[in-house]
């Protein structure tokens, strides 16, 4: 319980990274496995974001000019997530105009059924 | 039996993960780079947001290769559906008065809203990309809700190619004003105000009409071919 409530942004992140690998392992339906890869994506983000996170920090934005820097969170995660999302969003859209070809050549998305397509 | 296998391998995952995050300690100051950044920011760069100053200043070179891999998504979304004949039109339900009029009042104040934030993504949290996908979703109201309405792709694909051609143009003139590309050449100003931080603002324009245009050009496709 100490683990959890020290570590509650990590515990909450490999959650998301869990259940997106528990999707992406055990569904055939591949809508749904495009929706587990996107819950992974979103895992990884807030792992990254937490790793930069200062306990009662401020976000790294000097709104008013007495703001102290010590208590900023660190930006440089906040710039690498910044871009991980966009290319997110990029897997995202190829993986569902992929997904609406294969609708179109085989008339189903059961990956048990397409036969090239089954581990 | 696959499910018995999957969460045998996901155990192993999990024990693996807890002995090594229980290494990284949580809350803890940042790293030499981060503190660099946020003490020296606003003099190197002029921009209040130390995020945008460092997606577009001090990582740009990063930036754009981001965008040219939405682009090239884009792109290839565009060559994937295209392939197929197009088939007859299927006939057009028209949506109910509220959801018509509803889009039609909304959109501008989406496209305003957008507007303001990648107009002041050196000031505010916000920025290009995502004023642009806030553009994008106005676009998706209309298409879901006037589905009569067609915007025209050709538009799309050059206001496109207009916010890329920037982003490179001032990467280059930075090239030539100084020794490296995407040097901050214009006057950094008064930090936090709107006309402030040298390139920055030009640069999240750019993008936010880039990546607009992107995801409305995304959207038209998928919603084309369903």
């Amino acid at each position: 319980m100490i683990f959890l409530s020290n570590y509650i942004y990590y515990t909450g992140a490999f959650g998301l990274i869990f259940i997106g690998l528990y999707i992406l392992l055990t569904r055939h339906n591949l809508i749904k496995m495009i929706i587990g890869l996107s819950i992974l994506d979103t895992g990884v983000n807030l792992l990254l974001i937490s790793i930069g996170y200062i306990k009662k920090g401020t976000a790294p934005i000097f709104s008013t000019p007495n703001l102290n820097p010590q208590n900023m969170v660190d930006p440089v995660p906040q710039a690498l997530v910044l871009t991980a999302i966009v290319i997110s969003v990029a897997v995202l859209a190829m993986a569902l105009s992929l997904a609406i070809r294969l609708y179109q050549h085989y008339r189903t998305l059961d990956m048990r059924k397409i036969k090239e397509q089954r581990w | 039996m696959r499910n018995i296998i999957s969460i045998i391998l996901l155990i192993i995952i999990f024990f693996a993960v807890i002995f090594s995050i229980s290494e990284i300690p949580f809350g803890i100051p940042k790293t030499k780079v981060g503190s660099y950044y946020i003490n020296k920011g606003i003099d190197e760069t002029g921009a209040v947001n130390v995020v945008t100053s460092v997606v577009l200043n001090y990582r740009g070179f990063d930036t754009l290769g981001e965008v040219t891999i939405l682009f090239i998504a884009a792109l290839g979304l565009g060559a994937v559906l295209a392939t197929i004949e197009r088939k007859t039109k299927k006939a057009i339900i028209p949506s109910s008065i509220v959801l018509s009029t509803g889009c039609k009042v909304f959109f501008p104040f989406i496209l305003l809203l957008g507007t303001y934030i990648f107009l002041h993504g050196h000031l505010t949290p916000g920025g290009g990309f995502q004023g642009g996908a806030i553009i994008a979703s106005g676009y998706l109201l209309v298409y879901l809700g006037c589905p009569k309405r067609r915007i025209n792709q050709n538009h799309f694909k050059i206001i496109e190619s207009l916010g890329g051609l920037t982003f490179v143009i001032i990467g280059l003139l930075g090239l030539i004003f100084g020794n490296y590309f995407l040097l901050n050449f214009l006057p950094k100003g008064i930090p936090s105000i709107l006309f402030s931080a040298g390139i920055i603002p030009i640069i999240y324009i750019a993008i936010g009409f880039k990546v607009g245009s992107e995801l409305a050009g995304v959207i038209d496709n998928l919603i084309e071919e369903s």
